[in-house]
């Protein structure tokens, strides 16, 4: 084995996922450590750029034989992490079901589709059908503000739109409300709808969606289907990509001059 | 209808009672209600802006807690208690009269605006059920004169406050007392017993006496007590957990009816011990009745300079309790949601570590106790660790009540000292032909016929209390069908594990409930339940398929008879799938149906 021990870590600070040796700084999380060592550990709510939140329980992986989600545990030295067995991606493709059939994800229909990190994922982990009876909610696209797209026909409840916002953006645009399977992200404006929030296309909480909830206005297909992030190869093999990408997630081309889409 | 231009005259007040603090959004909005009814969006944008937070935050606090309305629910808002419990005393029978008399359907408010009935999960009155609750207040012992009765007053509408008082009262129905419940309460004895001790003896003391947590997971308090003490902070926090939320247990009820001294003065020692001056009762919703006795106490404990400032004349010693009242949401007697909850936000359970010892009420150490382990640590300030540690079992020391509900002579509350045998329970509360008891409420255990000879105690079956029994006639299906729709209600909808998983397996009890299950269901049900169990982010998710596991494993019969015949069948009726195509069209004839065999 070739682990290359960047001077930067401390060789006591290492840790293990499936075997293999992997160095982390202090203060780290499993996750964040796992991918910048170029381990892939398949995630949804997480970014690089955010907090960890720990909700959508992708990367549930096992440390010492208990379960912990890799995106909120702290990396310890020694700690011995199970990633990429059946079992735990049996549970994943589980967790992908149930976010597919609980709102209406139409995959040949969304703009999205190529630099979707849910599709990405069910492809990845061979999800091959949503498997569980489809909830069908009713959920109203809002499409009133002039550049954003609002469907959350498509939500995840990853809340990484809300974080963006507060955090980054410090607008605190989105929020989720509700309860239980009742959940749903809220829009801060007196009619809750985007328009009249306080949201700009310029605001990384219009471009942090992970799937298709969220879309800039006038750019859907400026890259083709084809050829989009998750279309040159399966997300597990994006590790590098996942660790350093920065919101947005691809860089949209810039709406050339049409007025009025 | 209220004119929004009222909105600073009457709600001025309230903000005025919470100092206009953003974090008491949660007891505001619930003051709110009284004087309006109902939070509509208007109302809520009004209180947002004058607490100076966005509208979204605040909708978001509304929208999470089941007794706040954003929509007129009427003047006479009554709940039924929905427990399995309930269900077995004839809940369902009730509930339709009431509707009836009504002429209204559940959930929906009456014409004139002035009633709406409705379900609710288990509201803590299973000795004594069914029970509803009218504006929060709580009404036991239901019975077809009762529902008449009620409808009556509501219909002359006659104010809460000039009803019946027999209606409002909540028996104790202690069958069995021990240590805790047979002894009397001389008020000061146990806070002056520590004081004596001194910090560091007191905290001996607890670490001596191996307590654990009453409030299920069985956390060694002495070593709780100890972190909060040594963890960096500026103020340290003694919260009292009295969200008691789990179905079928009550014994936290009784504890505050008639023991408040020993739950206050419990919160007085501990913080004594780990040196707090702020203490949050955490009171849930359905006990709301019981606030202004609990007040009354309070201020009866500040005359006698048992709380409040330099208390029982120890210099420096100050520390005083508020009381914030919950909202109808089971998580939040998880004890990061409860804290959220406390903060005026909607109680989702925080990543844990860092847990609340170190970073908690407003991210300062503290110290979250259930209402029975507090009511422990007198007894361990009084009498010594050691004392303590005699009682029980090696590793569950002291004493423990339990709730007895379901088939039974004498349901109540039983204290026994840790160890006792499920079936030495059985015995004394008189139930006869159990084939089953679900221990520690509906995310326990499901204990069958065969397990009776096992013990209470945290090595053997933990309970925070719950301890419901079910007879030969029962159907233990059923049993589970009801938490399952329970939790669907109460998931707080954080995790995918739980906010989906909690909705499919409602979805395929129901399925299997309408005969259109199949053996593929009873595979699927613990494939799903074993993903949330291993993958949810809290205790709620994690535990709440575990009655499902349980009946499915245990009970087979119960399910298996109502299995369709076949490999599978569809969740939904085919030709009735059909009916909106046959409306548009116009058709009702024989080739606008599918076969009766689809």
């Amino acid at each position: 084995m070739s682990d290359s021990m960047n001077s930067v870590f401390d060789s006591a600070n290492t840790f293990t996922i499936d075997g293999r040796r992997v160095p982390f700084k202090p203060g780290q999380t499993i996750l964040h450590a796992a991918l910048e060592a170029g381990v892939y550990i398949p995630h949804l709510c997480h970014h690089p750029e955010l907090k960890p939140h720990g909700s959508c329980k992708l990367c549930t992986v096992t440390v010492n034989g208990r379960n912990g989600s890799a995106c909120t545990a702290r990396a310890m030295p020694g700690l011995e992490v199970e990633n990429d067995t059946p079992a735990l991606n049996d549970r994943r493709r589980v967790l992908l079901q149930m976010l597919f059939v609980e709102g209406n994800h139409f995959c040949p229909g969304c703009e999205k589709s190529g630099n979707c990190q849910l599709q990405a994922l069910a492809y990845d982990l061979e999800m091959l059908a949503p498997h569980f009876r489809h909830a069908f909610p009713e959920r109203p696209v809002d499409a009133s503000h002039p550049d954003v797209w609002l469907d959350l026909n498509r939500c995840v409840m990853c809340e990484l739109c809300v974080r963006a916002s507060r955090d980054l953006d410090g607008k605190s645009v989105f929020m989720l409300a509700g309860r239980g399977a009742e959940s749903k992200v809220v829009v801060n404006s007196p009619t809750g709808l985007l328009k009249d929030s306080a949201l700009s296309i310029d605001d990384r909480a219009a471009h942090v969606c992970p799937v298709g909830a969220i879309l800039p206005k006038r750019v859907g297909y400026a890259v083709p289907i084809g050829e989009r992030q998750f279309d040159q190869a399966t997300i597990s093999h994006q590790v590098d990509y996942l660790a350093r990408r920065t919101i947005p997630i691809k860089a949209v081309e810039p709406a050339t001059e049409t007025e009025g889409a | 209808m209220t004119d929004a231009s009222e909105l600073p005259v009457l709600l001025d007040p309230v903000l005025q009672r919470h100092q206009s603090r953003p974090d008491r959004l949660l007891q505001i909005l619930r003051d709110a209600q009284d004087v309006l009814g109902y939070l509509s969006d208007e109302t809520t944008a009004w209180l947002a802006k004058a607490l100076g937070i966005s509208y979204a935050q605040a909708t978001s606090t509304r929208d999470f807690y089941a007794f706040l309305y954003r929509e007129n629910r009427g003047r006479y808002r009554i709940l039924f208690s929905d427990n399995i419990t309930d269900r077995m005393a004839g809940n369902q029978a009730l509930f339709k009269q009431m509707l009836n008399y009504f002429g209204i359907a559940p959930g929906k408010v009456s014409g004139d605006g002035l009633v709406s009935v409705d379900l609710t999960s288990c509201t803590g009155m299973c000795d004594q059920g069914p029970a509803i609750l009218v504006n929060e207040m709580a009404i036991p012992r239901m019975t077809p004169q009762r529902v008449e009765e009620v409808c009556a007053l509501v219909s002359r509408q006659v104010p809460l406050a000039e009803w019946p008082a027999e209606l409002f009262v909540v028996e104790d129905n202690i069958q069995r007392a021990d240590l805790l419940l047979g002894t009397t309460h001389q008020p000061g004895e146990a806070i002056r017993a520590a004081i004596a001790r001194g910090r560091d003896e007191m905290l001996f003391e607890m670490r001596t006496s191996n307590l654990r947590g009453r409030g299920g997971a069985g956390f060694t308090t002495g070593i709780k007590w100890e972190a909060c003490r040594n963890a960096p902070g500026v103020r340290r926090y003694i919260v009292c957990n009295a969200d008691e939320g789990e179905p079928g247990t009550f014994k936290d009820r009784v504890l505050l009816q008639s023991y408040p001294g020993r739950v206050f003065e419990g919160m007085v020692i501990a913080a004594f011990t780990v040196g707090a001056h702020l203490g949050l009762l955490y009171l849930r919703a359905e006990y709301r009745y019981l606030r202004p006795k609990l007040e009354a106490y309070l201020a009866e404990m500040r005359a006698q300079n048992l709380l409040g400032k330099d208390i029982g004349g120890l210099a420096g010693f100050d520390f005083d309790i508020e009381i914030h009242l919950g909202a109808g949401a089971y998580v939040c007697g998880e004890e990061s949601a409860l804290i959220e909850s406390l903060e005026g936000k909607a109680g989702k359970p925080r990543i844990r570590p860092p847990f609340p010892v170190t970073c908690g009420y407003k991210n300062q150490p503290t110290v979250v106790n259930n209402v029975e382990t507090l009511c422990k640590a007198t007894e361990i300030a009084i009498h010594g660790g050691a004392w303590y540690e005699a009682i029980g079992t090696k590793q569950s020391t002291g004493t423990k009540i339990l709730s007895v509900s379901g088939d039974c002579e004498r349901p109540g509350i039983y204290e026994y000292a840790f160890g006792v045998r499920i079936s030495q329970v059985l015995e004394d509360c008189g139930a006869r032909n159990a084939i089953a008891v679900q221990v520690s409420g509906a995310s326990g255990t499901c204990l069958s016929e065969r397990e009776l000879g096992r013990r209470i105690a945290f090595e053997d079956v933990p309970t925070a209390g719950s301890f419901m029994i079910f007879d030969a006639q029962r159907d233990m299906f059923e049993v589970a069908r009801n938490f399952a729709h329970f939790f669907k209600h109460e998931s707080c909808g954080f995790c995918t594990p739980c906010r989906a998983g909690t909705a499919l397996l409602s979805e395929m009890m129901d399925k299997i409930a309408e005969g259109r299950g199949t053996q593929y269901e009873m595979n699927e049900l613990l494939r799903i339940q074993a993903v949330m169990k291993a993958s949810s982010h809290c205790g709620l998710g994690q535990t709440a398929g575990n009655a499902v596991a349980d009946t499915v494993q245990k009970f087979r019969p119960s399910y298996e008879r109502r299995l369709a015949q076949t490999d599978f069948v569809p969740a939904f009726d085919l030709d009735a799938a059909l009916a909106k195509a046959r409306q548009v069209t116009g058709r009702d004839d024989a080739h606008a149906h599918l076969g009766a065999e689809a």
